[in-house]
């Protein structure tokens, strides 16, 4: 297990945590051992401690998927019917956040991006903006589009344009995939770093290039894959 | 925990369903059938629901409100368009219409609520015990509003809705419970007044709604029209006759075509006769299945837009759907099933009434609320992205389309000028861009301390229930104090609205009961007179004369009587009738029981 020292102060909350009803100490994850009503997710729990998976950014869909049925079963209003109302409003408040965890995990991009809010430590403050060569690509793109959507339908430049567009649709959909792969590759390395479980400053200096790598090709991919919808919404 | 019934609250037909041993089971009427018509006629004697109702369509058309699912959390302006087709007429009041019936004007809740309570009233008598509690279908592409509208509507029957659920998914939880399908499914649900597509992964008992899309405004109805506008045309060529001035004749045109409709499915041509108004004969015609599939096939094609957006929105391709299930009565025409089957590329299933698989569905569910079923679970999604109004009028989604429900999102609010005391939040739903081609959904002033700009933080959470439904809370994130937050719907009614009308049912719920009263006696009445009148006809001769008319004399009372609105005058005069019958009784008796003795010998009769 990894112990970074953001996570401390928070593993210490939990464990005194005191049932809402009976007052008694929880130790279990989602019900009390006493007296066994449900207890509310904290706000601190992060994604991935709600579904009881450690930090990485590579996870077994099915294994997801079936811990999600099983906590929507713990947790989902149609069986609080008959409970109090605090347990009830515990139920639909649980329901609400495990359902955000769970489009949150089940998407590998999502995932990332999440994580990377959660641990992007010294890296928070990086601005995010499209590298010069892909700014200046998507700004003619734009302005090839803008000509195309005013051009008659029956001309020959309409379809000189179009043809253009639907190349540079091929070509930005590739480099989208391409930019997914090396984001797999880098998904991959994090995981290993963190497998290793060392929270040395060596591991630290390790891990922040990492991220900041990461965080530059989630961000220009968002660009790319705009700018793809756009050219979809425009050719069709 | 008590019984909760399933409910079925269609645009054309309603039932009510409820668990029997573990089968879910529609409730018949006392007339044995399950569906109660959507219709609801003022009288001279009162509202009346249902079959009965249905009768005043062509009788007292301006007095007869049909499809009122259709104006469910709506406003005047968003009906425009059809409002020459309904006979009854219709205002608004507060951003909700009113439906005219005589003196009085009903929302469409409190219309809505009539035939519910019609419904509660045939459980009970079905089930021996009083209804207090359902759950209530509703269009998977219905928002907010409309699904506010149908809660406010059981609360005015008086029943506690512990749940809204949609009707597809509702489909499938019958179809899942007694075929047992695993996989991914899709459920087509063509109504009489909606269109909702909405597919689903079947896993272990989960059944998680993956994507949703639909029209709620695209249903049976709108066949019956292009039927009955193609009649309409041809009177005007053929007999000069404009119709739609007459609006008992064009509820005959409506129920005519829908009727043509009815029978080609199963038949290949069908013949329609109207008669005409002022003596001018009957209009003839026939009409081919051929013609009638040329004639809806646009509407058709209509329902297979949001069939592919919600195959993109699930990220499926149509080779990925397992099985297909069709819903609701509209996909009885053979062309609506062939349309679905090039879609999907299999065979859709129907082995379940689709007029009954809904109310079906939502007694399972009614059965896992109470804790009975306890192996299913229904994930359902929300239909439409919730956003809030930005600058410049641009909708910002806190909420996107097809999330699992119940879903929440937290937004912070702060102030732009020192001391500002509130900020104005404007509640949307829908995908459009612009704030403006969205549904307003609620308006709202969030309560801020009087701070320098910035200073303040409001956190305000955006809750979608179970039921598809908003719930808003807002917190000073300095104060940790949490704010109660007045929200006034745009498109709904509101809190007092709800419970006057709740008042108003208890005081008019006397009315009705003398309303169903005195259309029972009459009834009875109606079968007693019969009897006598026979008796009359058989046996005049067993009794002297002024027997004779000393019967006809109370008969006619009697008659007198079946046209006032005094049931207890009825029951008088009835009595009055079998009183002044007796003797003729007795002497019939004693004539029968001779005749069947002649030729028998004593030893045989004992």
């Amino acid at each position: 297990m990894d112990h970074t020292h953001s996570q401390n102060p928070r593993e210490l909350q939990m464990a005194r945590r005191l049932c809402w009803h009976c007052q008694s100490e929880v130790s279990g994850e989602y019900f009390c051992d006493r007296c066994a009503k449900v207890q509310p997710v904290s706000k601190e729990t992060d994604y991935f401690t709600c579904f009881g998976f450690p930090r990485r950014l590579t996870i077994d869909q099915s294994k997801l998927e079936a811990k999600f049925y099983e906590l929507s079963r713990a947790f989902h209003p149609d069986f609080y019917q008959s409970k109090s109302e605090r347990e009830q409003t515990i139920s639909l408040g649980n329901s609400a956040t495990l359902n955000s965890a769970y489009r949150t995990l089940r998407d590998p991009i999502q995932r990332a991006e999440y994580l990377l809010d959660l641990d992007a430590g010294a890296i928070k403050e990086i601005r995010n903006s499209p590298p010069a060569d892909l700014f200046e690509e998507i700004l003619e793109l734009q302005d090839t589009l803008n000509e195309y959507r005013g051009a008659d339908r029956t001309s020959a430049i309409w379809q000189q344009l179009r043809a253009k567009l639907q190349a540079e649709q091929l070509t930005l959909e590739q480099r989208k995939q391409d930019m997914e792969a090396s984001l797999q590759q880098l998904f991959t390395d994090w995981d290993a770093l963190q497998d290793r479980g060392d929270s040395t400053s060596q591991a630290r200096t390790e891990q922040d290039p990492l991220l900041m790598r990461m965080r530059e090709i989630l961000s220009n991919r968002t660009y790319v894959k705009s700018i793809v919808n756009d050219l979809v919404a425009t050719i069709g | 925990m008590s019984r909760i019934v399933g409910i079925d609250l269609g645009t054309t037909n309603s039932l009510v369903a409820y668990m029997k041993e573990g089968h879910p089971c529609v409730i018949p009427g006392r007339n044995e059938r399950t569906m109660v018509p959507s219709v609801v006629a003022m009288t001279d004697n009162g509202l009346i629901v249902g079959d009965p109702a249905k009768e005043h369509l062509t009788r007292t058309p301006e007095r007869t409100v049909y499809s009122v699912k259709r104006f469910m959390g709506k406003a005047l302006e968003d009906v425009q368009g059809e409002l020459a087709y309904f006979p009854y007429s219709l205002t608004e009041q507060g951003g909700v219409i009113r439906i005219k019936l005589g003196e009085k004007s009903y929302s469409p809740p409190q219309i809505s609520a009539m035939i519910l309570k019609e419904l509660k009233h045939r459980a009970e008598e079905h089930l021996g015990e009083s209804i207090t509690k359902a759950v209530i279908t509703v269009p998977a592409y219905f928002n907010d509003s409309q699904r506010q509208a149908t809660k406010d509507a059981g609360m005015i029957a008086g029943l506690d809705v512990l749940r809204i659920i949609n009707e597809p998914t509702a489909a499938s939880l019958a179809y899942g419970l007694q075929e047992k399908t695993q996989g991914t499914i899709a459920v087509y649900d063509f109504g009489g007044g909606t269109f909702d597509i909405s597919i689903l992964k079947l896993k272990n008992g989960i059944f998680e709604v993956l994507a949703t899309n639909g029209d709620t405004h695209l249903g049976g109805d709108d066949l019956d029209r292009e039927i009955a506008n193609l009649f309409l045309a041809d009177i005007l060529s053929q007999h000069e006759i404009d119709l739609s001035a007459y609006p008992d004749h064009m509820q005959t045109i409506r129920l005519a075509a829908e009727q043509a409709k009815i029978e080609l499915s199963d038949e290949l041509n069908t013949q329609v006769s109207i008669e005409l108004p002022g003596n001018k004969g009957r209009f003839t015609r026939k009409l081919t299945r051929d013609q009638l599939e040329s004639l809806t096939m646009g509407i058709i094609e209509r329902t297979l837009v949001p069939c592919r957006m919600a195959l993109k929105d699930a990220g499926l391709t149509p080779d990925a759907i397992d099985e297909i299930v069709l819903v609701g009565g509209s996909t009885r025409m053979p062309l609506v099933r062939q349309r679905v089957q090039e879609l999907f590329r299999k065979t859709p299933h129907c082995e379940i009434n689709p007029d009954e698989v809904v109310a079906l569905g939502a007694a399972v569910q009614a059965d896992i609320l109470s804790g009975g079923t306890t192996d299913m679970l229904l994930l359902d999604v929300t239909p439409l992205s919730l956003g809030i109004e930005t600058m410049g009028g641009v909708m910002s989604s806190l909420i996107r389309r097809n999330t699992t429900i119940p879903a929440s999102a937290k937004e912070m609010f702060t102030t732009y000028v020192d001391g500002q005391t509130g900020v104005d939040i404007h509640i949307l739903q829908g995908e459009r861009e612009l704030a403006n081609d969205n549904r307003s959904l609620a308006k709202f002033r969030l309560n801020v301390p009087p701070l320098p700009a910035g200073v303040p933080r409001i956190e305000v959470t955006f809750l979608i229930d179970a039921n598809g439904i908003l719930n808003v809370n807002a917190s000073d994130m300095r104060t940790g104090q949490s704010q109660s937050i007045e929200v006034k719907p745009s498109y709904g009614l509101s809190d007092q609205e709800v419970e006057q009308m709740i008042e108003d049912s208890f005081k008019f719920a006397a009315e009705d009961v003398n309303a169903r009263k005195l259309i029972e006696t009459r009834l009875e009445a109606g079968a007693l007179s019969t009897t006598m009148e026979k008796s009359l006809s058989e046996g005049g001769q067993l009794v002297v004369p002024e027997e004779i008319t000393a019967i006809r004399a109370a008969l006619s009372a009697l008659a007198t009587a079946k046209d006032g609105n005094d049931p207890r005058a009825i029951r008088a005069r009835m009595a009055d009738l079998e009183r002044s019958a007796e003797r003729l009784t007795v002497a019939m008796l004693n004539d029968s029981l001779t005749r069947g003795l002649q030729g028998k010998k004593v030893s045989d009769l004992t």
